[in-house]
């Protein structure tokens, strides 16, 4: 078997490009669970739900309010649809999921598994599973550019920078700033982050919005690279809970990196043993349960 | 700094309340005035700890009638009641272990002015200052404590409920306790003490309430302390 160094360091460079949207989504999750106590099945469904809204929003919104120059460009995509997602998991928490505080695990991911399942059929109604290609990709990122070692997809490399960036930047939130510090305060205690008289209801409100919100605009980066489908989500949160177990709760520089690391490791796979890409990262999983149960970076 | 509000900072009467299905506190009753240090005493699981607790509603259910400052506080959710100036410091502490010192000590929304400053808090704790980038996971049992009390104080908090502060702790950091006692009651703080140390309460409190059974059994004043030595003993011992 001859592999050359280069077809590793391409599919390393895709894989990382995968891993860089594995990273946003267990992000989200990572910072959910830590607050909510609740496993966010329909983080997937959010996903696929900002992809939809940068598509709807291009294509077809102007025509349902009669407005039919109207077209949401990639770039205000990028903006509205994790704000409009967000809002729609602001009225899911305050609707639904404050409904179940205090109760067992179970009801929260049972909850979110239907949530999921109820937006996935809903728009698999409406727009076939086959997928639909997101026309809206900016011009200045059409192209490729020369790595040196290979041509990379403009817009691929602008996807992994820009989410690179965005998980650097929720990370210096959660750590690096008064908010954060309330944020992984609620954490450990909830309970007595009230008593000291932080408004624990809200900020747990928000951060279901604003994890919702993550994937939400990781589903709109993800939309000129993959078709936009009912069930994008459901394929990748999967490998995305994966990432999280791997990676361990506890650390929100531990989702970031697990996720980069195995995307990586996916594309690496694929050239080394191309059988195994789509199961190495469950294969990770289970040694990592047996042998850290915690994950890498969780803590006990 | 107090003289807005009126003479009487707590009231509790008849206070039920409940974990689950159990049944802990069963009416109690009791006020505190401003400025007084009042102390709740009694045996392990008579119900001090959740009289606090029930006071800022982080029991699962509560009847009865709690009022700070005058205002019926029953149907709010905590962060409201911690809001008209009550300041909680847990049995357990509750130092945020992912948290550093300095980290901990502003999480506290300031709620009225009048509260301690960075500086004063330090002055009053310097093991704090110098650990102030420490994290809270790696501070001794008496630098939390004296964290936990910290914490409440830069709010602007002028009622402190303050629960087993000398638990565990070796003799020098009560003492010291003792002194953040009396400098606290000297600044004008409304403080209610639950302890189990009675001769650590004893000299610096106003009143006593025992309580038993999740009712009070007694109160007790400062100047009556010697002639009722035997009751509050029959009443504390196990």
């Amino acid at each position: 078997m001859d592999i050359s160094f280069k077809a590793i360091l391409i599919q390393g460079m895709l894989g990382l490009n995968n891993g860089a949207f594995y990273a946003m989504l267990s992000l989200g999750l990572a910072v959910i669970f830590g607050l909510l106590n609740i496993v966010n099945f329909a983080h997937g469904a959010f996903y696929m739900l900002g992809a939809f809204a940068a598509l709807i929003g291009l294509t077809q919104l102007g025509g349902w309010i009669g407005m039919p120059d109207l077209q949401i460009n990639f770039w205000w995509a990028l903006l509205l649809a994790p704000l409009f997602v967000g809002l729609l998991g602001v009225l899911v928490d305050r609707t639904m999921l404050k409904r179940l505080a205090g109760l067992d695990h179970l009801y929260g991911l049972l909850l979110t598994f239907g949530i999921a399942l109820v937006l996935q059929g809903l728009f698999t109604n409406y727009y076939n599973t086959a997928g639909t290609p997101y026309p809206g990709k900016p011009e200045m990122l059409d192209g490729v550019v020369n790595l040196g070692f290979m041509f990379f997809p403009k817009y691929r490399l602008f996807a992994l920078v820009f989410s690179l960036l965005v998980c650097l930047l929720t990370w210096y939130l959660i750590e690096r700033t008064k908010l954060g510090a309330i944020l992984r305060a609620g954490t450990e205690n909830p309970d007595l982050v009230q008593a000291l008289g932080i408004n624990v209801p809200l900020l747990i409100t928000l951060t279901y919005g604003f994890g919702v919100g993550l994937a939400a605009l990781a589903g709109v980066l993800a939309a000129p690279i993959y078709s936009v489908s009912p069930l994008m989500g459901a394929e990748l949160i999967i490998v995305v809970f994966a990432v999280v177990v791997i990676g361990g709760m506890g650390s929100i520089m531990g989702a970031i990196v697990t996720g980069l690391g195995l995307g990586m490791i996916e594309g690496i796979t694929k050239v080394v043993y191309p059988p195994a890409s789509s199961t190495v990262v469950f294969i990770i999983m289970a040694i990592v349960l047996l042998v850290r149960p915690a994950g890498l970076f969780g803590r006990e | 700094m107090l003289e807005a509000y009126p003479d009487e900072i707590l009231r509790v009467s008849d206070l039920h309340a409940f974990y689950g299905e159990s049944h802990i506190l069963h009416g109690v009753d009791f006020t505190v005035q401003r400025g007084e240090v009042v102390t709740l005493l009694g045996r392990n699981g008579s119900g001090r700890s959740t009289t606090l607790k029930a006071i800022l509603g982080l029991v699962s259910r509560r009847s009865g009638h709690v009022s700070v400052n005058g205002r019926q506080v029953i149907g709010l959710p905590p962060h409201r009641i911690a809001r008209l100036g009550v300041g909680y410091c847990p049995e357990e502490r509750g130092i945020f272990a992912s948290l550093s010192v300095e980290e901990n000590l502003l999480l506290p929304p300031v709620i009225r002015a009048g509260g301690m400053s960075l500086d004063e808090i330090y002055d009053m704790f310097p093991n704090l200052k110098e650990r102030r980038s420490s994290q809270g996971s790696k501070l001794s049992g008496g630098e939390q404590q004296m964290l936990a009390i910290a914490r409440i104080l830069r709010p602007g908090a002028y009622l402190l409920l303050l629960d087993e502060i000398t638990e565990g702790l070796a003799p020098v950091i009560v003492q010291t306790l003792g002194e953040v006692i009396r400098k606290l009651k000297a600044r004008g703080y409304t403080i209610v003490l639950v302890e189990q140390n009675f001769h650590f309460a004893a000299p610096l409190a106003d009143r006593h309430y025992v309580i038993e059974h999740g009712r009070v059994a007694a109160m007790i004043d400062k100047e009556d302390l010697d002639e009722n030595k035997d009751r509050i003993n029959s009443l504390l011992s196990v």
